[in-house]
């Protein structure tokens, strides 16, 4: 790859960038007054991300992580319409981690990278725009220096920039070395009309579909790179557990073995750098140091959760829901509200430890030498790369180098370094350029769970059918556990969204929250807290209006109600407003025929949440079999992000959320026994196959004002919960427990 | 030593002959668009054809393709102007995401296409068993319905 020219490169640029920050604010537009016309065959570059080449054609960076979320498509779209170039013409670039040293600290050079929290889009959308507008403006300037006119006499079309009083026409290509030489306006340049977009807004194909669909695009697994050994690592099945002894003999016999040694893994509950202690074995194909694995001896300390259960983990939960637990939220008087309540409904939920699964397992390649480090890396968190690799090599974080390839799947999973560090160890061991290969057991046996919890929901109603009291009592393992200074009063932090839904519209609310331990490791999974939640709260209400012989949808609409603004603090804010949840829930009703007669053994389940600014519905129609065999017969889903900047990825977000959604619920469980975790691969992980979703698929892209929100997380949440409500209107089995797994069967037969 | 051929091109393979086609493909081919994903069978991202039949590189060792004709995701077209009808149907219907397993789905339909030329959803959800992590299903199912249509005009 471009790993020692692009260093040199990049250390040119920083000089040109450093002197340019102190004088014109480069640093926050990422575009250095100096020109770089001479550094890659001719390329004329205009900043850090605008190259345009002498045909025209204009290359654009992309700084953020791509993990089939779209943002290398979206990213370089919002540059191009302010730069006002035609989209045909554009190609883009992925840009490797940039950070820059300074007094006060590291600073981002490209702006900041990482994606998680559905902000990638959100974080850029000002940033990018700046980038192509500035540009512009300095071509225009340009131009005018040329033509000896007033920067307000010229205008652009894609590619050219004009001046009509000198009836003069000139192209990008000629005016790039000139502009990238001006210097840089104090203030970005005003941005277009949105009325005015071109690209933005329209439905574009992903830029790199192509390269895919040819075997082209390179991931972290593809990388080659000269002189590199692989390498795999026996980590312990126990959790916490330890290496005890081994023998590496049988292993360093089989052809193509070279090493073998320890991995130190982390104190049970400490921070952590690798997730596991094991056995790393360096070989000369990937095949060679898998056989080299299995051939090894490993006698491993259990440690001390070798009794952790999934059995025990519930039997926990239960009897801490019978106590009092940590009182987080109280609004009004709940305990007053209740007592006066016509009528009570309460219920448990059950939502398991799931795993990420992404389809290309962790990898990562790192060659650690005496002063440098490079690192290739499938990760939503360059940064976090960059800091992994330099806590275990402690080279300063100046002198590794990260880039950043295609990611196949995040999914959150790839927010932690784990495996960068794991690479960056054995390389360092070795003295080799490394590429570390996770295999599928590896991944499903250690991953960031997303947490397991028991929730208790209690609803009081007045004689009218209004909800009056209101609590949510949760029992779970936070993924908050291993955090350093993370007091245990903020543990549950990570698992409720205190201003979500139904805050301030239910005035008397209690949450409570009890922290519960298991060996297993948690972290993001795809809209963390929302996922359970959705399903929690969105069963809970099917549950109340049904019980109290009021209409799941009118019950829900009453509830949500018109639009307004509520304040809202988590993540996501800072205002939530329940009416576009109305918006959306009566679309997908209505677009699936709610409350028509249907045939025997039929029903519809509607949901709706709000995830990180942005807001999700689905009415799913499905049949239970007397046998119980389930068929999902239509999915109506319905995404609303405000403004939608590629309304086909939108889509693909949310065709991709509501399968996740539904494939995790029907049967995704992550169990452990005896101190270990019990699944392996696919086969008792069972990700859902094209069978079980139906052609009858809509999924809308509703737009609601000028400002995007993310879209990777919005089209999950509530997917889960419209499929368990229609399963009841179907079947009349309530389920109250993922996964659905066999429980209709069961419950039928 | 193991002889095949891999995109018209012949492969000497001198390693242990059980080796998984996948990684030969991988490692010393170095034709990285064939993908690895669970070692067992189960996902389909290491579709490649074997004498035109879709098979699971993963699980097949290599001694099983000796003398044989291997075809992967980048010998799927006919060359770089003529995408084959398969491809051309991902694109204009925009499929991947992350797109790790496509080359696996691409590959898989191909074969299915060539017994199931005007396949039915029943056809589609017996015949392709592929995992796609991302949930492009939707977007799968009508692009193996569009790649049908044009394979039927072109060929």
């Amino acid at each position: 790859m471009l790993s020692k020219d692009n260093r040199s490169f990049d250390a040119d640029r920083r000089r040109f960038l450093i002197s340019g920050a102190t004088v014109a604010g480069s640093l926050v537009l990422g575009m250095p007054a100096v020109s770089l016309a001479n550094v890659a065959n001719g390329v004329q570059q205009i900043g850090f991300f605008v190259e345009i080449g002498p045909d025209g054609n204009v290359v654009i960076g992309s700084n953020q992580p791509e993990i089939g979320q779209g943002v290398r498509t979206a990213l370089p779209m919002l540059v191009a319409e302010e730069l006002d170039v035609a989209w045909s013409q554009v190609s883009v670039r992925q840009m490797p981690l940039g950070i820059v040293k300074t007094a006060e600290g590291f600073t981002w050079k490209y702006g900041g990278q990482g994606v998680g929290g559905s902000t990638g889009l959100t974080g850029n959308w000002d940033y990018m725009r700046q980038v192509g507008a500035t540009a512009r403006l300095q071509l225009m300037r340009a131009a005018a220096d040329r033509l000896g006119v007033p920067v307000s006499h010229c205008r652009t079309r894609p590619g050219y920039v004009l001046c009509d009083a000198e009836a003069a026409e000139i192209p990008y290509s000629e005016l790039v070395a000139d502009a990238a030489r001006l210097e840089l306006p104090d203030e970005p340049p005003p941005l277009k009309d949105m009325r005015d977009y071109r690209i933005v807004g329209k439905p574009q194909n992903a830029i790199d579909a192509i390269d895919i669909v040819t075997g082209k695009a390179k991931y972290g697994i593809d990388t080659h790179e000269p002189d590199m050994r692989y390498a795999v690592i026996a980590r312990s099945p126990w959790l916490n557990g330890r290496v005890k002894s081994f023998d590496a003999a049988r292993a360093l016999a089989v052809d193509g073995v070279l090493d073998v040694f320890e991995i130190k893994g982390p104190d049970p509950g400490a921070p952590y750098l690798v997730l596991a202690h094991g056995v790393a074995v360096v070989a000369t194909s990937t095949w060679s140091a898998i056989k080299g694995r299995d051939a090894l001896d490993i006698d491993w300390e259990p440690g001390p959760n070798a009794k952790d259960s999934s059995k025990r983990f519930w039997q926990q939960n239960r009897a801490m829901l019978k106590k009092r637990g940590q009182v987080v939220l109280d609004d009004g008087d709940f305990d007053a509200a209740l007592a006066a309540a016509e009528t009570t409904v309460t219920r448990q939920y059950q939502v398991p430890f799931v795993s990420h699964a992404p389809l290309e397992p962790q990898n990562c390649y790192v060659f650690v030498e005496d002063d440098r480090c490079h690192v290739i890396a499938p990760t939503q968190m360059p940064s976090g790369a960059s800091r992994s690799a330099a806590a275990v090599t402690g080279l300063p974080r100046e002198n590794i180098h990260v880039d950043i390839s295609r990611v196949g799947g995040g999914f959150g999973r790839r927010l932690t370094n784990d495996y960068v560090a794991e690479a960056a160890m054995i390389s360092m061991k070795t003295g080799w350029p490394i590429k570390l290969q996770w295999t599928r057991e590896d991944d499903l046996q250690h991953d960031f769970y997303r947490p397991a919890g028991l929730h208790e929901m209690t609803a009081g109603l007045d004689s009218d059918g209004k909800v009056t009291a209101w609590t949510q009592r949760l029992a779970s393992a936070s993924k908050y556990y291993r955090r350093p200074n993370m007091p245990d009063e903020n543990l549950w932090q990570a698992e409720l969204y205190s201003d979500d839904f139904p805050r301030r519209i239910v005035d008397n609310m209690r949450l409570e929250y009890f922290h519960n331990a298991i060996g297993l490791p948690r972290g993001s999974w795809r809209a963390p807290a929302h996922t359970a939640n959705a399903f929690v709260v969105q069963s809970f209400l099917d549950e109340v209006a049904i019980e109290t012989e009021q209409d799941p949808l009118r019950f829900r609409l009453d509830l949500f109600g018109d639009e307004r603004e509520l304040p809202y603090e988590n993540h996501g804010g800072p205002q939530f407003n329940p009416g576009r949840l109305s918006r959306l829930l009566k679309f997908v009703a209505e677009r699936i025929g709610y409350g028509r007669q249907l045939p025997e053994r039929r029903g519809i389940g509607l949901a709706a949440h709000f995830t990180f600014g942005g807001y999700g519905a689905h009415a799913i129609e499905v049949t239970v079999a007397p046998d119980g065999e389930l068929t999902i017969e239509r999915i109506v889903a319905a995404i609303d992000t405000g403004f939608a900047v590629n309304p086909r990825a939108v889509e693909a977000q949310l065709q991709g959320g509501t399968i996740d959604g539904i494939s995790t619920a029907l049967g995704l469980e992550i169990t452990v026994k005896d101190g270990q975790v019990q699944q392996t691969n696919f086969h008792d992980y069972p990700l859902a196959r094209i069978s079980r979703f139906p052609a009858r698929f809509e999924a809308h892209v509703l737009p609601y004002d000028q400002t995007p929100t993310g879209a990777g997380e919005m089209g999950i949440p509530s997917a889960a919960p419209a499929l368990t409500n229609a399963i009841f209107a179907a079947s009349g089995i309530r389920i109250r427990r993922l996964p659905v797994a066999d429980q209709l069967r069961q419950a039928l037969t | 030593m193991t002889s095949f051929k891999v995109n018209g091109d012949e492969v000497e393979f001198a390693g242990d002959e059980s080796t998984p086609l996948l990684w030969v493909l991988r490692d010393h081919v170095q034709l990285t668009g064939t993908k690895f994903g669970c070692g067992v069978g189960q996902c389909g991202a290491c579709t490649v054809h074997v004498d035109g039949s879709a098979s699971r590189s993963c699980i097949t060792p290599v001694a099983a393709v000796a003398n044989k004709s291997v075809t992967t995701i980048e010998g799927l077209a006919s060359s770089d102007d003529e995408l084959h009808p398969v491809q051309k149907a991902w694109l204009e219907l925009d499929v991947p995401q992350c797109g790790y397993c496509q080359a696996g789905q691409i590959m898989a339909t191909v074969d299915f296409l060539r017994s199931n030329p005007n396949p039915s959803d029943a056809d589609i959800d017996s015949g392709i068993t592929n995992i796609c992590r991302c949930g492009t299903y939707a977007r799968i199912r009508r692009a193996i319905h569009r790649a049908a249509e044009l394979s039927g005009k072109g060929d």
